[in-house]
């Protein structure tokens, strides 16, 4: 379970982009991050693994507290947690294997992932989740020579490799076309409900929030203003959320019409 | 979105606004810098006379250089040229091996201030002194000879690599280097996988290209008694030997032009 209290973040800037967040999060429940620009989504997400560290307030892990780790007990929570990025963050020099394999460097010594030998269980984990997204026999490509969709698989597989009890996805689909998003936002629910993984997922696509997540956290200013089910979202909290404008189409009956969506 | 036609109130010409905005600073900077051009100009004395008695010795000098000589009747050329390359791929790779720590120290995005500063000082010292001067003290401290000349290459070296090195680092892509972190990464696992292979290619690059400064250094620093090329060639024109020279400076001229089309292929490949 994941357990926010207070949670708080102040830039060096002064400008508060946390003020105060609650949050609970039990074993197994993907919830949906929504909000607009600014809101304070990436920065929550990224105090969870620290790559942002708040100005107060703590952070539970199944029992560990995160905020006040050292550096060597961090980089073992970190393995912990995977994450997934808005531009894929691949390396875009190293090979589909290499960045896969990435996500173990945190249980191997410096020389064997210096020298590319991973333990077998590892590579064959590696392989197997490829193939599970559908990227058999791309291992040996260069990661820019892959489309959005594949980049986003990659980095799925990443993730997944460190064998995660929390994903941290951070705007999965902004850089893809909505069926790609479609393809995406499922592949990452599906995978974690297979391994009954934990997830916080951002997202600005309040459609694909809805159509994806089991609750929704609505986060305006640094602050929590929904908590609830999908169907929850009316106009009224949606203005709550991102402010004054016609929401009308936004919000459609939760149907899983992949291959008819027109955007 | 209002199409009627009101676009009698809209002004019909646009100009992009001045970098400087004030124009009597403008103007002073742009008057400042003519009258303070054509005064250096007319400072220096350009003497037609004395350009034009040079230009029957500058033939003969040049007619002297042929026919090239490759002869090499005294043995020394193929030597010179050998230690000059020697001299030059040693100090490249020692300046290379001691400019990755302090590179690595010198960017910003990755050092704590205390490293950032001394590393920045470091590389500033090496750049403060051309390799003329830095041989110039080796030569003084380790006596006539190619090894001084390696000492002063290698130190003209860091200054160069380490701080385009340390460049380069800042300008990787941040978030690259933040999903490596998120994985749990040591430090050296980061720089091995985050930082190292967006840096590298332009490593390879650099590396060829200051192989060839420092072949071409190595004749400069040869005059001042750094060994070398640089030595055979001082020997050469000191004797009148002139068709030597120019043998040797053939030679030069074709070494650095091969690396440079080396550089060129190599950059292409790793990119």
């Amino acid at each position: 379970m994941l357990q926010l209290n207070g949670l708080k973040k102040q830039y060096d800037t002064g400008e508060w982009a946390l003020k105060g967040i609650d949050l609970e999060i039990p074993n197994g429940q993907v919830i949906a991050l929504i909000g607009p620009s600014g809101a304070g989504k990436s920065t929550l997400i990224r105090c969870v693994n620290r790559l942002v560290k708040p100005t107060s307030g703590t952070i539970h892990l199944k029992g560990t507290e995160l905020t006040s780790l050292s550096s060597g007990a961090l980089r073992k929570a970190r393995r912990k947690m995977g994450m997934i990025f808005q531009e894929y963050a691949l390396v875009e020099r190293l090979t589909v294997m290499e960045n896969v394999l990435s996500g173990r460097l945190g249980y191997v010594g410096f020389w064997r992932s210096y020298l590319r030998k991973f333990p077998e269980k590892d590579v064959k984990e590696a392989f197997r989740l490829l193939d599970r997204v559908g990227l058999q026999n791309m291992a040996d490509k260069r990661a820019d020579e892959l489309s959005g969709g594949q980049r986003q698989r990659v980095g799925i597989c990443r993730a997944l490799i460190q064998d995660p009890d929390l994903l941290l996805v951070d705007e999965p689909t902004a850089s893809l076309d909505p069926k790609t998003s479609r393809q995406i936002m499922r592949l990452i629910n599906e995978l974690c409900e297979e391994r009954g993984l934990t997830a916080i997922i951002n997202i600005h696509d309040v459609f694909l929030a809805q159509m994806f997540s089991q609750r929704i956290v609505g986060l305006e200013l640094g602050s929590v203003v929904y908590d609830g089910a999908p169907e929850g979202l009316t106009p009224e909290v949606l203005t709550k959320i991102y402010g004054e404008e016609d929401w009308t189409a936004t919000i459609e009956t939760v149907e899983d019409d992949d291959e008819n969506f027109t955007p | 979105m209002n199409t009627s036609s009101q676009t009698a109130s809209y002004p019909g010409s646009w100009q992009k606004p001045p970098f400087i905005e004030n124009p009597l600073l403008r103007w002073g900077l742009i008057v400042g810098a003519a009258v303070y051009l054509t005064a250096a100009l007319g400072t220096m004395e350009i003497d037609i006379d004395r350009v034009m008695e040079g230009l029957p010795r500058g033939k003969r000098f040049l007619d002297a250089f042929f026919p090239p000589n490759f002869a090499d009747n005294r043995g020394v050329m193929w030597e010179g040229i050998l230690e000059s390359i020697w001299m030059a791929i040693i100090s490249t790779v020692v300046g290379i091996a001691l400019s990755v720590p302090i590179g690595l120290g010198a960017a910003k995005n990755l050092a704590p201030t205390w490293v950032y500063l001394a590393c920045r000082s470091v590389i500033a010292g090496s750049r403060t002194f051309p390799e003329i001067i830095l041989a110039i003290f080796a030569v003084k401290l380790f006596g006539f000879g190619p090894f001084a000349g390696f000492i002063a290459l290698s130190l003209g070296t860091i200054g160069f690599f380490a701080k385009l090195l340390a460049e380069d680092i800042e300008n990787i892509s941040p978030v690259q280097a933040e999903a490596i972190r998120a994985t749990g990464a040591s430090w050296f696992q980061w720089i091995n996988y985050a930082i190292q292979p967006q840096v590298m290619p332009r490593m390879i690059g650099l590396s060829v290209y200051r192989l060839d400064i420092n072949f071409r250094e190595s004749a400069v620093i040869g005059i001042v008694g750094g060994g070398g090329i640089g030595a055979t060639l001082n020997t050469a024109f000191s004797r009148y030997e002139f068709d030597t020279a120019a043998a040797i400076l053939i030679i030069i001229i074709a070494i650095v032009m091969t690396l440079e089309f080396c550089s060129g292929f190599l950059r292409k490949r790793v990119q």
